[in-house]
């Protein structure tokens, strides 16, 4: 891949290179786009690396790692390590408007996604031919070729900046699912959702049509190296017991696959779209378990593609984290080669931007943590779960014998032996009925004895008129084959575009800022509170609070009965209209620390002797130790001398201790806040210290997981050092703050 | 319209699968899904659709509204069986065109009786 990284650049973006410091350049990308051709075509896989050591650990299932990513939180403690596990990891993004989901794919992929996946808006499938231009959509994005080739060369730079290739994902269902199979072909569409079932029952497009069209579409799909994904998943949602349609799940598995693979895809890219079909409180996995051995037993050289599940979640986005995570032990236990993620915020609103991330980081940390399980925990093949998985493919073989003995595919449709309830052969009769004659989209017209494609991939009967060989080089080559004739519409709607909105938004992107949630400038924002009262009163007092601080639109988004009469948990978004103009924020220069070298040199010029405790009634030591320890990069390493005095240290013995041994500094650490002790404790130093008349004697620095520099200050510290201080830090203050203090070489 | 209902009758339905091994178990599921999916491939392999030959026009260089006007039209005269590219490529070499203008003529509705006067 080529490398297009700029490090140094300042200003607009014109090389459109990617440049980490700066945003990506909406407008820019939208430039010049009947020109853009995709760089590649086909689905990427991560490659594994198995035994691959980072950091301090030897990874048992991860791939390359990325050029530049954002690692998970507690990373920090491990050398900043960011293994990528060896599948794809999937974010879903599409909230409407494609351009500002460009800089959300930029995000997602920073973090390790590498496969992203658009819906479509609402009702595309039901558009009998293809969407031109770039209309706002609802519920997804409306795909068009526009969208597409912006998309794709978007994804072309972040690829580049976060050094891995990255699938861009879209449907291929519908009444046109031939020509969208065409047009994401032709613009470099990586992966693709296709499976005529899906038509048949859940959009009531004609079952006929839905068959004879898929077969153009994957072949179509087959030439452009797609990852087909099928819609079988869809089943666990409608069903109304998700956990009842595991034996139809295999069925419609098992017909979209073998169609699939006689029109001619192989079997490695056509992948199952599998769920865990329960959540908690049920017995998730002892249920689910069984079902996912069965599946990968029965499906054996197809990929998986392991979904979360989205049934059983609503507004909490920590039980669905839970959940999510249960999922991803699922894949782990069994196997996945593509982890998909849903947005923890789905069960409420259009995912924002940051839980599309939050869901690709609860997959990384859940791959990741469960990395190399199956060399150590075995699944108990004998026994129950042998026997449930016995049972499963029994009861699908079973379902399979009864549509061929109804007549075949079509009659099974018609009796509605499809998404019912009952875990077949029970049925509970609410299977979707659909009639092969009806639905949407009923022409389907036998070929005639000279019927002729002239065109590559397209199957089926194709009678070539004499003289023609092949049957693209009757019009010298057909797109697939010459790029260059592929015909690019720009807008359609002089008003509902992307270049409109990008106008209206541009100010949000390029000089104030707003809060964001989904669109650049919508000023959505949520905040958590407690409120000590029942449900309902907190619901109506929690919007009555959002009104009062300004916010417009609020509603609430979550809520949680800590205690019937104690207390009550709510979630509220709103909107705020601010514009801050980050030219007028007072932002303090980042504190700037000596190098260890220097320090060093300064200590042994003018040597330094501290006084350090944890003052007060606090036990706690580990973080004080930290700072002073050698072995932890603490001063002492720095060639400080360091007089510890232990825990729960009253005030007054700190300063007798420093005034023995002539200390030129005293570190007192304070965890406990409670009441403000930690306020209380550095108040009595400094005051102690001006009652004895030795404050100029001693630096005094406070420290703690709670405190922060300026109010420490506040409170007679000379600084106050918090959460995730190292020693270099202190050891670099000390010796600027002395310097700062006296005289050059004279010591008090 | 609904399904119909039924209780579970696993027990005595599964009797002629109890003597399987689960391999050949699975072997019969391969088998009886190969056998639902033969009649629809064919089906798919001697029928098209409207999207299927739009789809064709859009491999061959013409653009979305292009490949709605043709395509309507094929089937309104009962055209669509030869093959909407197959129209185009023959209304071209009739013509004497390239497939950009017989494909923009035909859209306009320009050349039917000619497509017609030829496949008769």
């Amino acid at each position: 891949m080529p490398k297009t990284f700029d490090y140094e650049g300042q200003g607009l973006n014109l090389n459109l290179n990617l440049n980490l410091n700066m945003k990506m350049d909406i407008e820019d990308i939208l430039q010049n786009l009947k020109d853009y051709r995709p760089r590649r075509r086909g689905w990427h896989w991560r490659e594994m690396i198995p035994g691959q050591k980072l950091g301090p650990f030897a990874f048992q299932q991860t791939s390359k790692g990325l050029e530049q990513s954002q690692a998970l939180p507690a990373a920090k403690f491990f050398g900043g390590i960011d293994p990528q596990p060896e599948c794809t990891v999937t974010s879903e993004i599409a909230s409407g408007r494609f351009e500002d989901d460009l800089r959300r794919m930029r995000m997602a992929a920073y973090h390790g996604a590498d496969h992203i996946m658009v819906i479509r808006t609402a009702g595309q499938s039901h558009f009998d031919g293809l969407i031109e231009g770039t209309p706002e959509g609802v519920g997804g994005v409306p795909i068009s070729r526009k969208q597409l080739r912006a998309t794709r060369k978007a994804l072309d730079l972040i690829e580049d900046e976060v050094g891995r290739p990255i699938n861009l994902h879209s449907y291929v269902s519908g009444v046109a699912g031939p020509e969208v199979a065409v047009l994401l072909a032709e613009e470099g569409v990586n992966g693709a959702h296709q499976d005529p079932q899906y038509n048949v029952l859940y959009r009531n497009i004609n079952a006929l049509r839905s068959f004879v069209d898929a077969a153009e579409a994957k072949t179509v799909m087959n030439w452009a190296e797609i990852a087909q994904i099928d819609g079988a998943h869809n089943a666990n949602a409608t069903a109304r017991e998700a956990w009842k349609v595991m034996p139809e799940l295999l069925v419609q598995h098992a017909l979209n696959s073998v169609y699939s693979h006689k029109v001619g895809m192989p079997k490695d890219r056509i992948c199952l779209s599998t769920v865990p079909p329960d959540a908690p409180p049920a017995p998730a996995l002892r249920l689910d378990l069984p079902y996912a051995v069965a599946l990968r037993e029965l499906f054996k050289g197809y990929r998986l593609r392991a979904q979360m599940n989205t049934k059983y979640m609503e507004s909490d986005t920590r039980e669905v984290t839970v959940t999510h995570t249960l999922n991803v032990l699922l894949s782990r236990l069994t196997s996945a080669d593509i982890q998909s993620t849903i947005t923890p915020d789905e069960g409420r609103n259009v995912p924002w931007h940051y839980n599309s991330i939050h869901a690709v980081n609860t997959a990384k940390q859940a791959l990741v943590g469960l990395d190399g399980l199956q060399e150590m925990v075995q699944i108990k093949r004998d026994g129950v779960l042998g026997e449930t998985v016995r049972e499963l493919k029994e009861r699908a073989v079973l379902f399979l014998e009864e549509i061929l003995a109804v007549g075949g595919y079509f009659e099974a449709v018609e009796r509605g032996f499809f998404v019912d309830s009952g875990c077949y052969p029970e049925r509970n009769g609410d299977g979707i009925v659909r009639d092969s004659k009806g639905g949407d989209g009923f022409e389907v017209i036998p070929r005639a004895d000279d019927y002729f494609a002239p065109v590559c991939s397209h199957f089926g009967d194709n009678h070539l008129p004499e003289g023609v060989s092949e049957p693209c080089a009757a019009i010298g080559g057909c797109t697939l084959c010459h790029p260059e004739k592929i015909q690019y519409i720009d807008e359609l709607d002089a008003e509902d575009n992307a270049n409109r909105r990008l106008v209206e938004s541009r100010p949000f992107r390029t000089e104030v800022l707003r809060p964001e949630a989904e669109w650049a400038g919508d000023g959505i924002l949520s905040m958590t509170l407690f409120l000590p009262t029942d449900e309902r009163t907190a619901r109506v007092a929690a919007l009555e609070i959002a009104r009062q601080m300004g916010w417009e639109e609020a509603e609430v988004i979550h809520d949680q009965v800590m205690h019937p009469a104690e207390g009550t948990l709510v979630e509220v978004k709103g909107k705020l209209k601010v514009k801050i103009d980050p030219k007028t924020l007072h932002i303090p220069p980042e504190e700037k620390h000596l190098s260890p070298e220097t320090v060093r040199q300064k200590i042994s010029e003018c040597p330094l002797t501290v006084v350090a405790a944890t003052v007060g009634e606090d036990e706690h030591s580990v973080g004080l130790r930290e700072i002073l320890d050698i072995k932890h990069g603490g001063i002492e390493g720095f060639g400080i001398k360091v007089r510890y005095l232990g825990t729960s240290v009253p005030i007054p013995k700190v300063l007798d201790a420093a005034l023995e041994i002539g200390a030129d500094a005293i570190l007192i650490s304070t965890i406990i806040t409670h009441g403000e002790i930690h306020r209380l404790n550095m108040e009595r130093l400094h005051q102690l210290c001006v009652e004895r008349g030795v404050r100029d004697r001693f630096i005094l620095i406070g420290g703690g997981t709670q405190v922060k520099n300026e109010l420490a200050r506040a409170w007679g510290m000379d600084a106050g050092f918090g959460r995730g201080t190292k020693g270099i830090h202190v050891a670099s203050f000390l010796v600027k703050f002395r310097e700062s203090r006296e005289p050059a070489g004279s010591k008090a | 319209m609904m399904g119909e209902q039924r209780v579970d009758d696993f027990a005595e339905r599964r009797q002629h699968l109890t003597h399987w091994r689960e391999d050949e178990l699975e072997q019969r599921f391969w088998v009886l899904a190969g056998q639902i999916v033969d009649p629809l491939l064919e089906l798919a392999r001697t029928h098209t659709t409207p999207s299927i030959e739009r789809s064709v026009l859009l491999r061959m260089g013409l653009d979305s509204s292009t490949t709605q006007g043709i395509v309507k039209q094929a089937l309104a005269k009962g055209l669509l069986g030869h093959g909407a590219g197959h129209c185009v490529w023959r209304y071209a070499q009739l013509k004497g065109l390239s497939i950009e203008e017989a494909g923009t003529q035909l859209a306009g509705g320009k050349g039917w009786e000619d497509l017609e006067g030829y496949f008769g």
